[in-house]
């Protein structure tokens, strides 16, 4: 494909004859999401205050090894790191923290907010060497997939734990039916979670997506028509599962620190 | 707006009421010089970059404008009243023959399809050639490159026809999709702004948004038997492409280029490549199946 005169010159880094503030939203994305990722970092490491009653933070779920009420398995296993410091959501944040990093929306979200690459549409570039998802190491992104599968899992286990939401303590031993704000805070946090996972592009691809006539498919079609109507608001719900996960924890934390007090509706 | 009724004029005479002995042309250019004088008028400032083969810089123009116009109205103007030499590439002037495309304040888009009014008016409106492509002179690039692109797909392979009369079937729900990518007037809009061409020059490895849109509209068709998947990742380059949508923010037919298109493409080069459980699992339900039963 030789062809002899080159376009007009190469714009530099930040160049661009843009009017508007095309530097806003890569700033707002990477103001976000780094606040999410230190605020994720640190209730990990807390290892402390992620449950209230019969509340768990979404953070910490499935506990697999902790707090004896909630663990899977049991207390801190002996295998654990001693540099380390122990904290259940440790071994269980990688996993929706890599569907995120490898989810398509944020992909191109923090490519440009975090990598300049492009830092907006039509906006020059501080690097001319470019290896895009085609070579080591962004070629991993193509794994999205099995975090998808293990998001599902998921959001299994957070509906359960929502289940668990609505049985409080009676005082004599038991348990009776009630419902807290934290049960409706944990509710919707599954529900954005479901809203976000269900339209993940990689989840519409494997419910019908990738066959050509889903016509004779009607159950996969009917799939993929949800999926791709969630998957609209893909960036939505990004956001909006993102701020109702970190609110979940955050929830939790404060009743059990003492500084909120969690209301009863029921 | 009309040549045959100056701005100047337009305003003072009233303009003549359509009679019985006029033509059909007189008529309509009654009514324009009528609509012009209702008009408001208007003095913009037009930074328009002239040169050839890469080289030349901006030049400043102050034109008299009417409400309404477009900025390829206002390049004609120009060109017809300060710059006869002006070389702009334009045909249909209703946003379906994808010839305008330019940046204008910095942004790709059709110079027919943008109104003045959309502009801020305290500064200049700049114009310029598209980034991607080969110079040619002021307003107009080379784009003959996307047509040899467009030579490298392989084309459409339908299965044998389904009747004997040479026809097929097919349901409309499942063409449905790739309907959208079919609205593409290749204006090479999204070849431009994608920073994959536009940046860092990968004309030789990467095919850019438009011929994705294109494959995808080929790849996802019921009747297509061709497998396009391999070329897509190597040839083709599908894997540069890091999702940034711009190509769909630019898209003056609204096509949702990355997420309908670019996305599902990526995921049928997961499925081929990079995923050897879901490879097992599809083999007994692959997407390339015969005529309906
Ligand atoms: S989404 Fe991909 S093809 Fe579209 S502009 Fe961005 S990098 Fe280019
Ligand atoms: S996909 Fe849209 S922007 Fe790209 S060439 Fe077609 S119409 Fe133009
Ligand atoms: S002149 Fe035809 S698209 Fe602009």
């Amino acid at each position: 494909m030789a062809h002899a005169p080159l376009p007009l010159a190469h714009r530099g880094f930040g160049e661009t004859l843009r009017r508007d503030a095309w530097w806003l939203q890569p700033l707002v994305v990477l103001t976000i999401l780094s606040a999410f990722v230190v605020y994720a970092t640190w209730a990990a490491f807390q290892n402390a205050h992620y449950t209230y009653g019969n509340y768990l933070s979404p953070f910490y779920s499935p506990v697999l090894f902790g707090d004896p009420r909630f663990a899977w398995i049991g207390p801190k296993p002996e295998w654990w790191p001693n540099l380390l410091p122990f904290s259940p959501a440790l071994i269980i944040l990688p996993f929706p923290g890599l569907f995120r990093v490898t989810c398509y929306y944020y992909r191109g979200a923090y490519y440009k907010a975090f990598w300049a690459d492009p830092p907006n549409c039509a906006v020059g570039e501080p690097r001319n060497s470019y290896l895009g998802e085609r070579h080591f190491p962004l070629i991993i992104q193509n794994i999205h997939r099995y975090f998808l599968y293990i998001a599902v899992l998921f959001l299994l286990i957070l509906a359960h734990d929502v289940w668990d939401a609505l049985w409080f303590d009676n005082g004599a031993g038991g348990v009776r039916f009630g419902i807290g704000v934290g049960t409706l805070v944990l509710a919707l946090n599954v529900v954005l979670l479901t809203c976000y996972t269900l339209g993940c592009h990689s989840m519409r691809h494997i419910v019908g997506g990738f066959l050509d006539q889903l016509s004779r498919h009607p159950v996969r079609k009917k799939a993929y028509d949800c999926s791709s109507c969630l998957n609209r608001w893909h960036m939505k719900w990004a956001w909006m599962s993102l701020f109702g996960v970190a609110f979940a924890d955050l929830y939790i934390r404060l009743c059990s620190m003492g500084v909120w007090h969690d209301w009863r509706i029921l | 707006m009309s040549t045959n009724a100056p701005i100047s004029t337009a305003g003072t005479t009233p303009a003549p009421a359509a009679t019985a002995g006029m033509t059909a042309k007189d008529a309509y250019t009654a009514a324009q010089a009528e609509q012009d004088a209702a008009a408001k008028h208007q003095t913009r400032t037009f930074k328009i970059w002239r040169g050839e083969a890469g080289k030349g810089e901006f030049v400043e123009f102050t034109q008299e404008v009417v409400e309404g116009m477009v900025v390829l109205d206002a390049v004609h103007e120009i060109q017809a009243t300060q710059a006869n030499d002006l070389a702009c590439r334009w045909n249909c002037k209703a946003g379906k023959c994808g010839s305008c495309s330019a940046e204008i304040n910095g942004m790709p888009k059709l110079m027919c399809m943008t109104r003045l009014a959309e502009l801020d008016a305290d500064k200049p409106v700049t114009i310029e050639p598209m980034r991607a492509f080969p110079h040619v002179r002021d307003l107009v690039t080379d784009v003959s490159w996307n047509y040899r692109v467009k030579q490298q797909i392989q084309p459409f392979t339908p299965r044998p026809p389904d009747a004997e009369d040479g026809t097929w079937r097919m349901q409309q729900s499942d063409v449905d999709r790739v309907q959208e990518f079919r609205k593409c007037i290749e204006c090479f809009l999204c070849q431009d702004v994608c920073h994959v061409l536009r940046d860092h020059h990968k004309h030789e490895s990467f095919i850019g948004p438009r011929f994705l849109v294109y494959a995808a509209a080929l790849e996802m068709h019921p009747l297509d038997t061709a497998d396009r998947v391999p070329e897509l990742k190597q040839a083709h380059g599908i894997g540069y492409c890091n999702i940034t949508k711009c190509c769909t923010k630019v898209c003056p037919e609204h096509i949702t280029i990355t997420d309908n298109a670019i996305i599902p493409l990526k995921e049928r080069v997961v499925d081929e490549f990079f995923d050897p459980l879901g490879k097992l699992v599809k083999i007994f339900s692959r997407r390339r199946e015969g005529p309906p039963a």
